[in-house]
């Protein structure tokens, strides 16, 4: 009987740690267990990226609807060239959507903010988005500033 | 002069001697563990009195600590007026460093020093040498359930600690300071990473689980059996598995966060 009490404890023991992994895994870390989304990829050239990481956010309208998922220089034109990957539900952005890098808050995140288009043709797996404004970089700008040369 | 070189060389050779005899005694303890129904009764008795009997402790001191945390956080964000950042800074460090290095501290004061003892106690008594005369190895029998006990319970208490850390951080900023929830949840998810946060502090814990148990289990085996003796041993199961905790942790926090 006083064998079976101490079986009894250590299985509770076992398993307050699997619960306390799985409330570290997923209440903590966010993981969820549909974590494999859909997604088609779609790439963009900027000239900065200004801070701009892989794991990113891509929103539309505050609204959360991929992520960055590569970035690399492309030799060729000396630009930066971001692919993203958007979730399949979001199929009706038009081709000439406009991608811009901004900051959450102040001192936040960068993150890809894209406004739709008119374009009848909506952007599919591989398309390019050759539209872009590249990140606001608050150095350059003080500097203008602080030289006189800032131009509106 | 010669003497101090004489002294020199022969405390070198005896940290040598003790290291490689460690080494073997850790190789047979590894696989001393028998599989039948009575070898693990014999574990289940251990893991109960390691691991289930240090629940307590783990779980007051995590709250405790994710509680101060969460304090030492809001003070300190709220100057810079991010105090949604909370839940974040708490989890990172507790799932990162706090939970395994702590736990494991706790874990060699609590638990380790009461195997040094309780081993030592029984060679010094003379049950461990008995044993051996009645057939029965001392290190299937006594040595190997209680290194696996210790193995098995270290990271299981580090994931309780941690998670009971985070949960305290949430009571003192969500419910005492304010914090709005929703925000706190969701900093701290889009900050932590399953497999580079949580999985990576469980390795921690599981490196720390077999060093913590190896040094107790070989100071124990390894004393000079008298009351003097098993008095010096426990102490050097604390000291030496914290400096192996402490410096085990930098390394390996250099290994997986330091870029290396």
């Amino acid at each position: 009987m006083y064998q079976r009490s101490i079986e009894f404890l250590v299985g509770v023991f076992m398993l307050m740690g699997i619960a306390g992994l799985a409330f570290l895994a997923m209440q903590v870390s966010g993981l969820s267990l549909d974590a494999q989304q859909k997604s088609y990829k779609v790439y963009a050239m900027f000239d900065d990226l200004g801070g701009l990481s892989i794991r990113g956010r891509v929103s539309l309208a505050g609204v959360t609807i991929g992520r960055v998922s590569n970035v690399q220089l492309d030799r060729a034109t000396y630009s930066a060239e971001v692919e993203m990957e958007i979730y399949s539900e979001i199929d009706n952005l038009s081709t000439d959507s406009v991608a811009s890098i901004q900051t959450s808050g102040l001192l936040g995140d960068k993150y890809i903010a894209i406004s739709v288009g008119a374009d009848e043709e909506v952007l599919a797996d591989g398309d390019t988005i050759f539209d872009t404004q590249s990140a606001l970089n608050l150095e350059k700008l003080i500097g203008a500033f602080a030289s006189g040369k800032a131009e509106f | 002069m010669v003497n101090f070189i004489i002294k020199l060389g022969r405390s070198g050779v005896e940290f040598l001697e003790t290291l490689g005899r460690s080494g073997v005694f850790l190789m047979r303890a590894v696989f001393g563990l028998s599989l039948s129904f009575k070898g693990l009764a014999l574990l289940v008795r251990q893991l109960y009195r390691v691991g289930v009997l240090s629940l307590i402790i783990i779980i007051v001191s995590g709250l405790f600590i994710g509680m101060v945390l969460g304090l030492q956080g809001y003070s300190i964000l709220t100057d810079y007026g991010s105090e949604q950042a909370v839940g974040q800074m708490v989890a990172l460090t507790l799932v990162r460093e706090l939970g395994p290095v702590v736990t494991a501290l706790l874990f060699a004061g609590r638990a380790g020093s009461a195997l040094t003892a309780e081993i030592g106690l029984m060679k010094a008594t003379e049950q461990l040498s008995s044993l051996e005369m009645m057939g029965v190895d001392p290190l299937r029998r006594i040595i190997a359930p209680r290194f696996w006990a210790g193995f098995i319970s270290l990271p299981i208490l580090a994931v309780i600690f941690s998670a009971v850390g985070v949960l305290g951080g949430m009571l003192i900023s969500v419910d005492w300071l304010g914090v709005y929830d929703g925000a706190f949840w969701s900093n701290m998810q889009s900050a932590v990473e399953f497999e580079s946060d949580v999985l990576n502090g469980v390795i921690k814990a599981v490196v720390f689980g077999l060093v913590c148990s190896w040094i107790a289990v070989f100071q124990g085996y390894d004393l000079i059996p008298t009351s003097e003796g098993i008095s010096s041993a426990t102490t050097k199961t604390v000291v030496y598995s914290s400096l192996a905790i402490l410096s085990l942790d930098f390394l390996l926090t250099a290994v997986m966060f330091g870029g290396l």
